[in-house]
């Protein structure tokens, strides 16, 4: 039970992470290798601001997730735009060297020590017991039910609103979408705000119910083979993708080492790309084969 | 045979040579012996410096085959080095074996690898290409961090060094001219690989596979080659780099080593062989550089204690300047002041006709 429990949690923090991949690689077909030092921007916005404003989470959670979502759209007009018509690789290359920089500055701001935003904020991250047995703190549970929300909250978007058919078109084809009227920019810079808006999430609570330091990019790699097995373009495959991988690891650490729960995440993406490389739900097309 | 001027080819053997004008020769003979007195001149810490150059002038020739001139996107570099200097490491920890038995089979066991890391490329291409070699790195240092906390090596394994009969190879001299020879060698190497048949196969590949197999290129064979020339030579960088540091260890193979020599190739300028030399040389030497400044300026002391934290910055800064301003790197602007020298006084070649 504990163990399910477990899975839900990490699958949590991977759905929060994959989403993100996903949305900007539907709009701009371009993979964000620095979406872990995103969520780690968000992780220390979070600090900041509880730091200036402590014991009103009210306060300082929605601000950290619109300052996520503002410098999503600032990296899309800052970096990405004048990356248009360059190769996709290249683009992929400046998401890296943005995520190296920003661990420099997060570093410069802030040190590398281990922080704990919760505690700061003066509340306790309390461990509940659930009926079944298992135990999981406030923040846990507070992250699964977000996942689910987030999830629930995109395709809503998606399917229902105006923009989020708008943003479709655009992912389906930028052309078309500009010619009918579509504002692509501002498409992309929406896409690139989401993406940072659910790293914002991930990294909030990732930092509210584990810690805060300039490591916690990493997590970011390890969510990616996650969108990879989902689909990179499909947002119905983060969902069995995450509790794929969540349960894999957690059965590797409860019953083989530790080091190996780091790599299969990547053990299940090599398997995946030499089976089915477009993911589970992902288009076919969508591949560069040879 | 009867020259009319040091731009007019007149037999074969003129076209294929590398230095072909005397201009270039002079220069050529300048650099080396330049390079060779650099020991004489130079201070414990630059000739430390150039060594590590060195090293990462293998490591991105390496690379720059493979992601320059066969366009085959690489983000497992890294855990390529590892396989080679672990390679190394084990041979030398359980069976004693010297180093001239370690380093070509670090060398083969790299052949190896590049061919179980190009069966993908010849299904999948592009990004999903670089995801299944990035997955390899993480499975190379989980294979090599077990073997290391699982033998005990906690904090890494001891290198001896190289020695040959009687003579041990010790010193800060003697490694530098050593790997400066090897710096040299590989460089040539590389330089007529891809001046050959391989070379324009890669590059027709590169350009349009579909293409490529048209004008009768074997697309497989040569995607192939080009992984295990490149894991090779990969494996026998991470070889050099254990023997030089005398210490192996899972750390230092991180995903920013990767990083580190994807940027020598970018900001040197991809598919470009005197590229890769002058990114290696800058990426080496830029955080030794920001030491440098930061000591002779007056700078505000928050940035004299988070010193990590500024070289970071700065690299991640400089990349992505290069790839958004100049794509083609360090060479295009070499070649853009050479251009400039050899018009003056004019700023534009005089029209043909």
């Amino acid at each position: 039970m504990q163990l399910f429990a477990n899975t839900l949690v990490l699958a949590s923090t991977y759905v929060l992470l994959a989403t993100g991949y996903v949305v900007v690689y539907r709009a701009s077909r371009v993979l964000n290798l620095a979406h872990g030092e995103l969520m780690m921007l968000g992780g220390y916005a979070f600090f900041a601001l509880v730091s200036v404003t402590p014991g009103q989470l009210i306060v300082a959670v929605p601000a950290a997730l619109l300052v996520s979502f503002l410098a999503g759209v600032a990296v899309y007009f800052a970096v990405m735009r004048p990356m248009a018509g360059h190769p996709v690789f290249s683009a992929v290359l400046v998401t890296v060297s943005l995520g190296i920089l920003l661990r420099g500055l997060v570093i410069l701001g802030w040190t590398a020590d281990i922080k704990y935003p919760l505690a700061v904020a003066g509340y306790q991250n309390a461990p509940l017991r659930l009926p079944g047995g298992a135990v999981l703190s406030g923040v846990d549970l507070f992250a699964i039910a977000t996942a689910g929300a987030l999830l629930l909250g995109l395709w809503l978007f998606f399917a229902k609103s105006r923009f989020g058919i708008q943003m479709r078109a655009t992912a389906e084809n930028p052309r078309l979408a500009a010619q009918r009227g579509i504002d692509i920019h501002l498409v992309f810079a929406v896409a690139w705000g989401i993406s940072t808006f659910a790293a914002g999430l991930a990294g909030v609570l990732y930092t509210s119910s584990v810690r805060l330091d300039p490591e916690i990019g990493v997590i970011g790699l390890k969510a990616f083979p996650v969108a990879l097995i989902g689909g990179l373009d499909s947002l119905a495959g983060v969902l069995p993708a995450a509790l794929l991988i969540a349960l894999l690891e957690i059965l590797a650490i409860q019953y083989v080492s530790p080091l190996l729960s780091e790599v299969v995440p990547f053990l299940a993406l090599l398997l995946m790309l030499c089976v089915r490389p477009w993911g589970l739900f992902g288009t076919k097309e969508e591949i560069e084969r040879v | 045979m009867n020259r009319a001027g040091p731009y007019l080819k007149t037999s074969y053997a003129d076209d294929s040579a590398l230095a072909g004008t005397a201009f270039l020769r002079t220069w050529l003979a300048l650099l080396v012996a330049a390079a060779l007195a650099f020991p004489f001149v130079a201070t414990p810490l630059l000739l430390d410096l150039a060594c590590r150059a060195a090293i990462a002038v293998v490591g991105a020739h390496a690379l720059n085959l493979l992601t320059g001139y066969t366009g085959l996107v690489s983000l497992g570099h890294a855990g390529l080095i590892a396989a080679g200097a672990f390679t190394c490491a084990v041979l030398v920890e359980e069976l004693k074996a010297p180093f001239w038995v370690a380093m070509p089979s670090s060398i083969v066991v790299g052949a190896l690898l590049g061919l179980v890391v190009g069966i993908p490329s010849l299904r999948i291409k592009g990004l999903y290409l670089a995801l299944s070699t990035l997955a390899l790195h993480f499975v190379i240092l989980y294979v090599v961090g077990e073997y290391q906390s699982g033998r005990g090596f906690a904090t890494g394994l001891l290198m001896p060094r190289p020695a040959v009969g009687p003579f041990t190879l010790s010193g800060a001299k003697g490694w530098y001219y050593v790997l400066l020879g090897v710096a040299a060698l590989t460089t040539l190497f590389c330089l007529n690989l891809v001046r050959t048949r391989p070379g324009r196969a890669w590059m027709a590949i590169r350009d349009r596979d579909v293409a490529a197999a048209a004008t009768g290129v074997n697309v497989t064979y040569y995607k192939l080659l080009a992984f295990v020339v490149s894991s090779a030579l990969t494996a026998f960088c991470g070889s050099l780099w254990a023997y030089y540091n005398s210490f192996v260890s899972v750390e230092a193979f991180n995903f920013f080593m990767t990083i580190e020599y994807i940027a020598m190739i970018v900001i040197g300028g991809m598919g470009s062989i005197l590229g890769s030399i002058l990114g290696a040389l800058f990426v080496t030497v830029l955080p030794y550089g920001i030491d440098a400044a930061i000591n002779a300026l007056p700078v505000p002391a928050r940035l004299q204690t988070h010193l990590f934290a500024v070289k970071f910055g700065a690299f991640g800064l400089l990349m992505a300047l290069f790839l958004v301003l100049e794509p083609q790197g360090l060479v295009r602007i070499w070649s853009r002041v050479k251009t400039y020298f050899e018009l003056w006084p004019f700023r534009y070649p005089p029209l043909k006709g």
